[in-house]
């Protein structure tokens, strides 16, 4: 495979906002971390360990303090290299609200491509395309404020796919979801990477969102702390537990039954893998 | 228990006489009791938002009526403030809104504006203060320069501090970590606890509001869809997949066990309730 994104000894602080702060906070201590092209990786850690402040890393939105970063070949540090960057690496934010920039829906997924300069008639097909990609394509004319939050986040995801990147970067983009919502982006989301190969970076506090993604980085006091498969990271339940993270309720319980004596294996992480494993170990 | 606000029959529509006219709201009846801890869930769209911002006259209903301790809240238009210091409302996101140069300034905005003596507005800002597990070291200091959780804290102290007999949250911890969720419903326990006030919780976490609320809510389309103790509401999980909601993962692994044909006796949310229904009693130990 391929590298989509390779971090290089990153270190990144925040400006000191304050008098008398001396140095500002810093994020990222030395991290290093290469994202493969067409992977799924999420992204976990608690409030402040510096997950989204990778992330903005990923198209230059943020500029390393030191070390590199490396989208496709091109240091986000080069300022020439900036439009090739975020062509290539596309980025969902959290609020939807503030995504969204024009009043109809077609015009809103079309903003992206029109800012890269893209030929008319490819902007028409780009639109319909992304509109039909993320299950969106019978609101292309609908106004985007009186869509739900699931939906105007899958406009802001049409957004995205229209500049037709190869990666894209979900700064907690269910956060602010229902269930229904949640359920409808990550539907989306995994239906992008497996059926068009886009590289998918899922930062998220949700641990079942999480499960879905073929690497799992948990990021801690700006440091990655763990790098991995989802049964390989979730398993070590004490130590995501000392970082203020919780394990899914499967791999909490199957742990608890392990204590307890019983020979059940840790990495049945969905309900009914779960459920097979008590009933086996029980009856 | 009797009922602190009722609302009996309310629409609201949006937009009227516009192509966008939409009810959010319809028909809908409801009773909120003195001193519980109410959770109410639904999906986005589904009228909660429109609700609560009736429950302290920031909407006035297109239709129907709501009474705080008996009394129409609209009987007097222009006694509406009143019902805003009794009954007290922590947006989405309400570190947005801080906008004070100091911790205590912003704390003491709500019951200034109610007219309270310097010494009271100081006693409730102490107070407000230690409800939301703030060290005094951050009176003095811009809102602004505090971490996320901590500008939320001082967001709800605000409000607490007008000492409402409501407090009514929306989504209180969306947006934050798993510890950073837990220390807000803990301090939310506490003040529930020790001021016996009625407290609202909206929220998305079926585990927040099922480990919480000790009476819930369901909204859909406007209205109230269901109503229960978590363990009647959660035993309906299909109904509640089918208005865009969930149940705790360790709901459906109890229901998987069934399926099964394994005893999984009583109404389960938590692992540790699931945990003590299928392990002998001896084995039970704590994580």
């Amino acid at each position: 495979m391929s590298t989509m994104i390779e971090v290089r000894d990153l270190t990144f602080a925040y400006p000191a906002q304050e008098e008398e702060q001396q140095q500002g906070t810093v994020a990222l201590r030395n991290v290093d971390l290469t994202i493969e092209k067409g992977s799924f990786v999420a992204v976990l850690g608690h409030n402040g360990s510096g997950k989204s402040t990778l992330a903005k890393h990923m198209n230059a939105v943020l500029l390393p303090s030191g070390g590199r970063v490396f989208v496709q070949g091109c240091d986000t540090l080069d300022e020439q290299q900036i439009i090739a960057i975020r062509r290539a690496v596309g980025m969902v934010f959290q609020n939807p609200d503030n995504q969204i920039v024009a009043n109809v829906v077609e015009e809103d997924v079309a903003f992206g491509p029109e800012n890269l300069g893209v030929p008319s008639a490819d902007i028409r097909r780009r639109v319909d395309e992304a509109l039909a990609a993320v299950g969106m394509d019978a609101f292309t004319r609908h106004a985007p404020h009186l869509l739900s939050g699931g939906q105007k986040q899958r406009i802001a995801i049409a957004g995205i796919i229209a500049m037709a990147p190869q990666c894209i970067v979900l700064d907690e983009a269910t956060a602010m979801l229902d269930p229904a919502g949640r359920r409808e982006v990550l539907a989306t989301i995994e239906k992008l990477h497996r059926e068009m190969g886009i590289t998918v970076v899922l930062i998220t506090h949700h641990m079942d969102e999480a499960i879905l993604a073929d690497r799992v980085v948990v990021m801690n006091e700006g440091r990655v702390a763990m790098d991995g498969t989802p049964t390989e990271v979730f398993t070590r339940v004490e130590e995501l537990e000392e970082m203020g993270l919780t394990v899914p309720d499967t791999v909490q319980l199957l742990y608890r039954l392990r204590a307890a004596g019983y020979d059940v294996p840790l990495d049945a992480l969905d309900v009914e893998s779960c459920a097979d494993a008590v009933f086996g170990a029980l009856n | 228990m009797e009922s602190i606000i009722r609302v009996d029959n309310l629409t609201h529509t949006y937009g009227v006489g516009t192509p966008f006219q939409r009810s959010a709201v319809e028909g809908l009846s409801l009773d909120i009791r003195r001193g519980e801890f109410l959770g109410i869930i639904g999906h986005i769209g589904s009228g909660k938002s429109t609700l609560i911002q009736h429950l302290n006259g920031l909407l006035k209903p297109s239709s129907g009526t709501i009474y705080l301790d008996g009394a129409d809240i609209w009987a007097e238009p222009k006694k509406i403030r009143s019902v805003r210091f009794r009954v007290g409302l922590v947006f989405q996101y309400p570190e947005y809104q801080l906008f004070e140069d100091t911790v205590r300034k912003d704390i003491a905005f709500g019951p200034k504006n109610m007219g309270l003596a310097a010494d009271e507005v100081e006693r409730r800002v102490l107070a407000a203060l230690s409800a939301v597990g703030l060290d005094e070291s951050v009176l003095d200091k811009s809102p602004f320069a505090l971490s996320g959780g901590q500008k939320r804290r001082v967001a709800i102290a605000g409000v607490m501090a007008m000492e409402p007999e409501v407090l009514i949250l929306d989504e209180p911890t969306a947006g934050l970590d798993p510890r950073g969720r837990e220390s807000i419903l803990q301090m939310l326990r506490e003040y529930h606890e020790k001021r016996g006030s009625t407290v609202v919780l909206v929220s998305h976490s079926m585990e927040e509001i099922a480990r919480n609320a000790q009476r819930i809510i369901v909204l859909s389309g406007g209205g109230v869809c269901m109503e229960g103790t978590p363990a009647e509401v959660f035993a309906r999980a299909d109904e509640l997949e089918a208005v865009g909601l969930d149940v705790p993962q360790s709901t459906k692994i109890a229901a998987a066990l069934r399926r099964r044909g394994m005893a999984v006796e009583g109404s389960i949310f938590t692992v540790d309730a699931l945990a003590r229904a299928i392990l002998p009693k001896k084995e039970v130990g704590s994580c």
